[in-house]
């Protein structure tokens, strides 16, 4: 039933300055990649990936009111949860990289856990120092991981594109996933591209009913929260609207 | 034996009498194509308002039981300008475009007619029958045959196009509205529009859940009243109906088509089906048809007037 199921918040972590992670007494299977609808009753409901399964958890990071909301939720307050929805990212060979970017870090880092038993190079990229988490929750899993700042307070200073084509100049990955601000995505895609390499895309659009009907997250002719959010590399090749633009809450384009 | 599936509607030609409904995917270009390729017949645009409009906050759309579904999405669309940047080359889309327009008022509505002539939409739906957003249909107080004359003639005077005119199953003289849209200028009565308004209230929080607490009603559970209306518009106007309200099967679709409509609205059906929905449809309807010995859909249209 596509409803919305009323959940107690059992325990709240902070993760950064701007960031929690919230969990619930719930255990749900999903795949890295999937998301939920998240209500807070009586004020809205947005998308969240799946950022723990068991118990359930998602990791919510401050952008404007709905975050800012949700942020202020404490343990025992109630939220409403549907889904998962959509497809998740589907594990390729035996070296895998992710290249996570802001908060794309979140269904990357489940991804990890899942995926643990391949060898995890894992690159990281945020603002600065004060914006990094889940580098920690990352280090039980991947065997390598760089760090990348814009601003150099913390690992490389750089882009985490940069470090990518480092790494793909020297050695092979039968995949790479990433997921984090569609510009940084599709430049990790054209690298990918360039490298001869598999690539998985979690993409974002404004999302509303979260089930296929309502259109509002097309991309191309492709529904993200029905047919995405992840995409192959043979997917993405054919969207033309990929790093272009996206649709606000309208539907009117705004372009990147 | 060949089975005839293409039917006609107020001059134009569908080659299946499946038409995507309006408000379900319909936001731009590349997914109606999507749909048309899905085997719709006919594909309706979301309703376009002057302005853009964001909508009601979420939930907008939710189940309240596994048949019925609650909307209120409160028209969100990016307004007339950008509908006409994404729908201004339909010239290569494989079948007609219906462009949905929704206004406040018969002027806002005849503005809006006007103004969409560049673009190639085969024929233009005025909603009167919204029952969620304020200003607009019901809430607007378009359900009535005298704002139904008014904003039909407002409108007719503005296009040349087929005009279909979107009724409520709220309101009890469905008849007389419907023949107030056909002697104002109407070619077709779409019907219905989604039920209600409904509620469903969370009882953890005690909170209505929709963003806008109340919304239409759609799915199966508003089929047999859908049915009813049609069969009601059948009897009161001359003008061709399309029939929507929890169309899911070819059964649905031929049941629909008895009752008096000679084409079918699919929206929640995507829901249960995919978008692949309007193909099966049709084979349902095809095998249907060739096992009761019919060998043209159109024959079964007003079926069950038949004394
Ligand atoms: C599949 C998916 C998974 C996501 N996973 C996470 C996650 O695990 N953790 C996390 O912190 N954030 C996640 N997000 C992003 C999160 O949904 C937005 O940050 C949030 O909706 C912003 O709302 P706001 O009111 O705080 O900001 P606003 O000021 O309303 O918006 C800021 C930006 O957020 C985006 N946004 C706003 N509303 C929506 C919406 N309904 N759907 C999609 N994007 C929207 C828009 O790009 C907008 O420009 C995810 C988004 C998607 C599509
Ligand atoms: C999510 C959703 C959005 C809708 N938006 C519109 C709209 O913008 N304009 C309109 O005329 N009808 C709109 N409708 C009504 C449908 O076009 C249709 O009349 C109704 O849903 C009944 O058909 P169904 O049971 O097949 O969904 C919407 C319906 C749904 C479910
Ligand atoms: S959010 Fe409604 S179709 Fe994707």
């Amino acid at each position: 039933m596509e409803i919305p199921e009323v959940l107690e918040i059992k325990s709240v972590i902070k993760e950064n300055y701007k960031t929690k992670t919230f969990f619930f007494n719930k255990k749900i299977e999903a795949e890295p990649g999937q998301f939920l609808m998240v209500w807070i009753p009586g004020i809205d409901e947005k998308p969240f990936a799946v950022s723990f399964e068991n118990p359930l958890g998602i990791t919510v990071g401050r952008v404007g009111s709905f975050t800012t909301q949700l942020l202020k939720m404490k343990k025992g307050d109630k939220l409403g949860i549907r889904g998962p929805y959509g497809n998740g990212f589907k594990l390729k060979g035996k070296e895998i990289c992710l290249v996570a970017g802001g908060r794309g870090i979140i269904p990357l880092a489940f991804l990890a856990e899942k995926f643990k038993k391949v060898d995890i190079t894992a690159i990281v990229g945020a603002n600065t120092k004060d914006d990094l988490f889940f580098v920690k929750r990352l280090k039980k899993y991947c065997f390598r991981i760089i760090v990348v700042t814009d601003d150099g307070s913390s690992g490389i200073k750089g882009f985490p594109t940069d470090s990518l084509k480092d790494l793909l100049e020297k050695e092979k990955f039968d995949c790479v996933y990433t997921c984090g601000p569609e510009i940084m995505m599709k430049k990790v895609f054209d690298i990918c591209e360039n490298y001869n390499t598999e690539c998985q895309a979690s993409l974002e659009r404004y999302m509303k009913c979260g089930f296929g009907l309502c259109g509002q997250c097309c991309i191309d002719d492709i529904r993200i929260c029905k047919d995405g959010p992840v995409f192959n590399s043979k997917q993405l090749s054919k969207l033309t609207e990929f790093g272009v633009f996206e649709r606000d809450k309208s539907g009117k384009k705004v372009y990147f | 034996m060949s089975i005839k599936l293409d039917v006609e509607l107020a001059g134009l030609r569908l080659r299946n009498p499946t038409i995507l409904a309006s408000g379900i995917l319909g936001i731009s270009k590349k997914i109606l194509e999507r749909v048309a390729k899905s085997g719709a017949g006919a594909v309706t645009t979301k309703s376009i308002t002057v302005k853009p409009r964001g909508g009601h906050n979420n939930p907008i759309f939710i189940q309240s039981t596994k048949e019925t579904f609650l909307n209120a999405v409160g028209y969100s669309n990016p307004g007339l300008k950008a509908a006409k940047k994404e729908f201004e080359d339909l010239s290569d889309f494989p079948i007609p475009v219906i462009g949905s327009l929704v206004g406040e008022d018969a002027e806002e509505f005849a503005y809006l007619a006007e103004n969409i002539k560049e673009i190639g939409f085969k024929a233009i739906e005025i909603v009167l029958s919204c029952p969620h957003t304020p200003g607009y249909g019901l809430l607007g107080g378009h359900g009535t045959p005298e704002a139904t004359k008014e904003i039909t003639s407002a409108v007719r005077k503005k296009t040349k196009l087929p005009l279909f005119v979107k009724l409520s199953p709220n309101v009890m003289n469905l008849g007389e509205v419907a023949k107030a849209a056909e002697k104002a200028g109407a070619d077709a009565i779409t019907a219905v529009n989604t039920l209600g308004p409904g509620m469903v209230i969370d009882v953890e929080t005690a909170k209505p859940i929709l963003g806008f607490k109340v919304g239409g009603l759609s799915g199966p559970a508003l089929k047999p009243i859908a049915m009813r209306c049609v069969y009601d518009i059948y009897k009161a106007v001359k003008i061709p109906i399309i029939g929507v309200g929890g169309i899911i099967t070819g059964k649905d679709a031929v049941e629909m088509m008895m009752a008096g409509a000679s084409a079918v609205g699919i929206g929640t059906g995507v829901y249960y089906r995919g978008m692949n929905i309007f193909k099966e449809v049709c084979d349902e309807i095809e095998e249907f048809l060739e096992s009761h010995g019919y060998s043209n859909v159109k024959k079964i249209i007003g079926l069950a007037h038949r004394d």
